[in-house]
């Protein structure tokens, strides 16, 4: 007994040791780009911040708004991630609540139709032509247009639909409402978790898209922060350059404000994890009833 | 004579309620259906601009310029060698996060449990961008962190291009998806043993099973089926690693170990316009795609009498 308490405890110890590492693995990362992006820009740019800040400021994330580019960037990030995520909840809330309801003109057919498109894709050359022809070339709705009917959560949402009871509708029929005054009246505010589950998702997918900026705009208004640090990362000539150019409105700074390459880059990718960071602890529970009714499906 | 009636009222409300989704119905046609009428480029000599009444028309030309010669299956076998690799790796790797659900729920802690739960999915939530952009913090040669440690604790003299170099790139690529995705991928495990009946344990341990006992023949046999689905989906994606993080990760150094199929294919039609020939790619990748997708589902039935799509 004795003996097994013992090994118990060291595989305890062992266990949380490991654990600890890849934990620490994970967050670090996120550790040191915060410390640099708030220390003294001359040491961050010449390494010297290693475990803890040194001179701290938190100039950047005010100057680098400054930025041209980033400020525009920022909008747009922002309003993709807003309206895309109401669409798509409006889009595929709808459809599901649609094919919920038995009496759907030829149900089984347009439901297949839907689910069946998580299973192929035509691949992403021809996919860009067909965008381009029909006009989403360089346009902001081919942010949030492409995502507002997404299969998966149309079937979570249906499924979903189909556990509330009919009867709860049927009041309402009574006096004389419509579909979409049931649907708007009872059926929204009823599901409301199943919401929140694909809002999060969304949220999140729309804030982190990269490659539709990369395949169809051009026109650097729409570019998104994604891209913008993409840019930053694979051409830091371009950075130089934009730092030189801005020289005059922000050099005016005390020297080590200055805005240097490290240090746009380090605080523009903490500008862009920071939300999630925020929302996430708030919403952990509702990705994982999202991936839980995934799985029950799939 | 009255049911005639209701039904009719029902079919008229349900092709009301039609009416009012089809708007929805045609966006979803607008961009999953409609572009695979763009298969028909990789049948035409198309260049952009074109109109395609004026491209000639040169049937299985660009499907099989895949194999024509030497120098084009050389190229084809060495994008094929990367997807199959670092599929492969990650079926390799897939029983990692069964090991991680495994191992965690054994921390009898439930605040540290879930401390280190919410610290290691968090990765999952931020973009390949994001993760370039860290891995750039802590590998890159001038800049990162683990050679400006090493630098400073004088191990070594000068860095290491660990960032771009063409060394081990299969095995780094896996390990970046690792990290963003362990945790994550480990929930689904982790709820299927909450799922798992308690009295199951507490028969055991009557029994005389210890810890290690339980674990093995309890908790494991219990993750079993949720990770023969997963294994199922990713025989039927082995194709499919997508583009983004290896586009992000490329660079010259280490192109021609890291271009997947999917990244190839963007290479050839979006870098270098050609546009049917890429097209071609892509079709004999979804054919293939589609027969492996078909393959798991049969197994899935024949294995565990239900299908998984």
């Amino acid at each position: 007994m004795k003996k097994s308490n013992v090994g118990s405890m060291v595989f305890n110890i062992v266990n949380v040791t490991l654990f600890l590492i890849f934990t620490l693995i994970c967050v670090f990362p996120f550790y040191y780009i915060f410390i640099n992006s708030i220390s003294d820009n001359s040491l961050a740019a010449k390494g010297a911040i290693l475990l803890y800040p040194k001179g701290i400021h938190f100039e950047n994330y005010v100057e680098v708004f400054k930025l041209k580019s980033i400020g525009s960037a920022a909008a747009v990030s922002v309003a993709r991630t807003v309206l895309g995520t109401l669409l798509t909840l409006l889009g595929s809330s709808f459809l599901g609540y649609a094919f919920a309801k038995k009496e759907y003109w030829k149900r089984k057919f347009w439901y297949r139709y839907v689910v069946v498109t998580m299973y192929f894709s035509a691949g992403i050359i021809p996919w860009f032509v067909t965008m381009k022809g029909i006009g989403l070339y360089n346009s902001f709705l081919a942010y949030i247009l492409p995502t507002v009917v997404s299969p998966f959560y149309v079937i979570l949402f249906k499924t979903y639909i189909e556990q509330i009871p009919p009867s709860l509708e049927e009041s309402v029929q009574l006096d004389g409402g419509g579909y979409a005054v049931r649907y708007f009246k009872i059926i929204l505010p009823l599901s409301m978790p199943i919401l929140a589950t694909i809002a999060v998702f969304s949220c999140s997918a729309q804030w982190n898209a990269f490659l539709d900026t990369l395949l169809l705009v051009r026109d650097q208004e729409l570019y998104t922060l994604q891209f913008i640090l993409y840019q930053y990362l694979s051409e830091t000539e371009a950075l130089a350059a934009q730092m030189r150019s801005s020289q005059g409105t922000v050099g005016s700074a005390a020297a080590n404000y200055v805005l240097t390459a490290t240090s746009v880059r380090m605080t523009v990718t903490f500008v862009i994890i920071l939300p999630i960071l925020f929302v996430y602890p708030f919403f952990q529970r509702y990705f994982v009833s999202g991936i839980m009714i995934g799985a029950i499906k799939g | 004579m009255i049911t005639i009636k209701i039904r009719t009222a029902a079919q008229k409300s349900g092709f009301h309620l039609f009416l009012m989704s089809l708007p929805l119905l045609i966006l979803l046609f607008l961009f999953s259906y409609l572009p695979l009428y763009g298969w028909i480029y990789a049948f035409f000599d198309y260049h952009a601009g074109m109109q395609l009444k004026d491209c000639t028309f040169v049937g299985f030309k660009f499907f099989t310029a895949m194999f024509n010669n030497s120098a084009s299956i050389n190229e084809t076998l060495r994008v094929l060698k990367n997807t199959f690799g670092m599929s492969a790796l990650n079926i390799l790797t897939s029983p990692l996060p069964v090991i991680f659900a495994l191992f965690l729920v054994e921390i009898k802690n439930k605040h540290l449990r879930s401390l280190i739960q919410t610290l290691t999915t968090l990765p999952n939530f931020i973009s390949w961008v994001i993760v370039y952009s860290i891995a750039w913090s802590m590998f890159s040669v001038e800049d990162g962190f683990i050679n400006r440690l090493l630098i400073s604790t004088h191990i070594i003299d000068s860095g290491i291009n660990f960032l771009t170099s063409s060394n081990h790139v299969w095995l780094k690529m896996t390990a970046y998806g690792l990290w963003k995705g362990l945790g994550w991928s480990a929930i689904l495990y982790i709820a299927a043993i909450t799922s798992i009946d308690a009295e199951l344990y507490e028969a055991a341990m009557v029994d005389g099973a210890g810890r290690f006992q339980c674990m093995w023949y309890i908790t494991v046999p219990g993750m079993l089926p949720t990770y023969f689905v997963l294994l199922l989906l990713s025989i039927a994606n082995f194709l499919n690693n997508g583009m983004e993080q290896y586009y992000l990760f490329a660079n010259p150094m280490n192109k021609s170990a890291i271009e997947v199929l999917d990244l190839y294919v963007y290479n050839l039609g979006m870098v270098g316009s050609n546009i049917s020939f890429s097209t071609a790619v892509g079709i004999l990748k979804s054919a293939v795609s589609i027969i492996l997708l078909f393959f798991a589902n049969g197994l899935s039935k024949l294995i565990r009498k239900e299908s998984i799509i």
